[in-house]
């Protein structure tokens, strides 16, 4: 059984410009031990997702699902005091900007130490020792005289040591980290994944890395999905995503990679993720495809099979028949 | 923290001379000559006044008259009053407490209802509650002061009787004056009964000079609030797994509190230095009816010393309230 298994997400916001649907029938699977990455630009809906899942969605927010389900315990019907006892327990999540992600009237060591007061039956003097064990744990140097800094007194990357700390005090089954890295400078970004790989092994944990960098998914993922204006398009293993990508923007965000570029120009995709008011009524991607044709603009886009890497396009890349028949 | 307090109060030496110039100035530029006021309608003969003129002082130049006031300050007399002939210091001293009492409670009724309803109401921004809390609080800020006084008066003691309708005690009890304070005062005495009355008769005026900085208050906390709240920080403290009460009681409202608390030391400010119109109305024997009496008497030395005495206080909460900015917020503390 998956650890984590959502099938058709949809959340909508209450706008003052009526209904935005920020995710579209996303389906998300997570296993035990399991490393995903889910990419794709802002506005993709990549972390209202999970925040969906975490119930942190403000009130505006209407979320559906087909299922919800962690660890066997379906997240739909619980209440939001059930809730409180699996987020920051069983799932936990780090966020992008770690400076301000941490409160700068509380210590560090108050923020640890109170996430383990609220979920496990700890003494005083063993909840201090976890802290300083959760702090050695993700390289902190001086562990025990860090409890007492505060978040302003703390760099980027030292900060989000702490967030990593406080995601992982109560042995979470499930980490979230919602672009983790980038908010730091690119050496810190190496070590902060480094670090958050190191841990996923040892601890066994799912990890659900959200990201708009293609680098760090190379790096650090198993599994990648794609997501485009709050819709999957593609989901692959991480390898022949690389190599062998279905979905055409998946292939244009891989050639968008400086790595790859062989002009002297860097490739873009032209255009801007659909917003509320320019939805198209086929493919969404139809407007900035460049293989998009009429029936793209006009008719929804089927699901592909798994060996098309479940993509979202009427002429999937790679596609052994239709392709030529285009 | 040491380094703290002494930095702040380093700034109280420029605020302190200030203060006592315009102190000075400010009654000697009001027209009216003490002397013609004091003799009455009656009047006084050019000698006389000439030697009244000496006797005060003003016939010297106006920055020797200063520099006697000054020097006095600084020993500690701030000079008799022209009226009662008592030193302005036992009189001062006499009153201040009934102030200081009516605004403590007057306060306390303020933040107690302030702050949690500025919290609910930024909690529930846009529903039900919120407007009908913000709409009620913008009353309470607009009403005049006097006409509310009035209105409760009416109701509680008039109506319903529930409550005097002026003084600090009922006049059945006596006893020594050793705090000031009637609350303790009263208690002290041991007399069965005094402590509940004093409290009967703080309730009405209390209300009254808590309405506008209630109002004040529970605005300002709902806007800090309202900041905060969609703080990167708070999403942490929800992700946690925290009950709503944490979240909002202790992550939010700690570092929404600053703005609260300056807009509470300004309160307390205003409420010291003259809750006139609330001591008028009530009888409320506090140095606000006092300091008004003075100046219409132009009494030169009360005016002065009281304004001085005053802002001394006034000085004093703002000195609490940056050592409070320094205790709820780390960042102010150890920059």
């Amino acid at each position: 059984m998956s650890l984590l298994r959502i099938r058709n997400l949809s959340v909508d916001f209450a706008t003052a410009g009526g209904a935005f649907r920020a995710v579209d029938g996303v389906d998300i699977t997570v296993d035990e031990g399991d490393v995903l990455a889910i990419v794709g630009e802002s506005g993709s809906g990549k972390s209202v997702s999970m925040l969906a899942m975490m119930g942190l969605l403000p009130w505006t927010a209407t979320i559906t699902a087909d299922e919800m389900s962690f660890d066997g315990r379906d997240l739909r019907d619980l209440t939001a005091k059930q809730r409180r006892k699996v987020i920051g327990r069983d799932m936990s999540m780090i966020f992008q900007e770690p400076m301000s992600s941490l409160n700068p009237c509380f210590t560090v060591g108050f923020q640890i130490k109170e996430a383990l007061k609220q979920h496990l039956d700890l003494s005083k003097a063993q909840r201090h020792q976890r802290a300083i064990e959760l702090l050695d744990l993700v390289g902190i140097p001086d562990p025990e005289r860090r409890l007492n800094a505060f978040s302003f007194q703390l760099s980027g990357g030292m900060s989000q040591r702490v967030m990593i700390a406080m995601a992982l005090a109560c042995k979470p089954r499930l980490l979230i980290a919602d672009e983790p890295t980038t908010a730091l400078d690119v050496t810190i970004q190496a070590q902060i994944l480094d670090l958050l790989t190191d841990l996923q092994k040892e601890t066994g944990m799912g990890l659900i890395l959200i990201t708009h960098d293609m680098g760090v998914v190379a790096e650090t993922a198993q599994r990648v999905q794609v997501q485009y204006a709050g819709q999957k398009v593609e989901e692959q293993p991480v390898q022949t995503l690389f190599t062998e990508p279905h979905h055409p923007y998946t292939t244009a965000l891989l050639a968008a990679l400086p790595e790859r570029a062989t002009t002297k120009r860097l490739p873009t995709i032209p255009g801007v993720v659909p917003g509320q008011f320019d939805r198209p009524a086929g493919c969404l991607f139809s407007p900035r495809c460049q293989y998009a044709d009429d029936t793209c603009r006009g008719v929804k886009p089927p699901v592909q099979g798994p060996e098309l890497g479940l993509a979202r396009c009427h002429y999937p890349l790679g596609a052994p028949v239709k392709e030529t028949a285009r | 923290m040491l380094r703290y307090l002494l930095s702040k109060l380093w700034t109280f030496v420029p605020t302190f001379i200030g203060v006592t110039i315009i102190s000075f100035a400010f009654i000697r530029v009001l027209p009216g000559d003490p002397i013609i006021v004091m003799a009455g309608e009656r009047g006084v003969t050019p000698e006389r006044y000439q030697e009244l003129m000496h006797q005060f002082g003003f016939d010297q130049p106006i920055h020797v008259q200063f520099w006697n006031y000054l020097t006095g300050v600084l020993q500690g007399d701030l000079g008799t009053s022209y009226v009662t002939k008592k030193p302005v210091w036992d009189e001062f001293f006499a009153l201040f407490p009934a102030t200081l009492e009516l605004s403590i409670c007057a306060i306390i009724i303020a933040i107690a209802l302030g702050i949690p309803a500025g919290v609910i109401a930024a909690v529930n921004r846009g529903k039900f509650f919120d407007r009908a809390l913000m709409s009620t609080a913008l009353i309470g800020y607009s009403m005049p002061i006097f006409w509310w006084a009035l209105l409760l008066i009416i109701v509680f003691s008039g109506n319903l009787g529930w409550t005097p309708v002026s003084g600090r005690i009922s006049l059945m009890f006596f006893f020594d004056n050793v705090t000031g304070f009637m609350l303790i005062d009263s208690l002290l005495s041991g007399q069965k009964g005094a402590f509940a009355s004093a409290v009967h008769h703080l309730v009405l005026p209390s209300i009254v000079l808590a309405t506008i900085p209630l109002a004040v208050i529970a605005r300002q906390t709902r806007s800090a609030m309202l900041e905060v709240l969609s703080e990167d920080y708070i999403r942490t403290a929800r992700a946690k797994g925290l009950s709503p009460l944490r979240v909002n009681g202790l992550h939010a409202l700690r570092n929404a509190m600053i703005p609260v608390i300056t807009v509470i030391g300004l309160s307390v400010g205003t409420l010291l230095a003259g809750a006139i119109l609330t001591e008028t109305i009530f009888s409320w024997p506090g140095i606000g009816k006092w300091m008004v009496d003075s100046i219409f008497r132009r009494d030169y030395p009360v005016v002065q010393g009281g304004l001085l005495l005053v802002a001394v206080a006034v000085m004093l909460v703002n000195l609490v309230v940056d050592l409070l900015y320094g205790l709820i917020n780390p960042k102010i503390r150890k920059r």
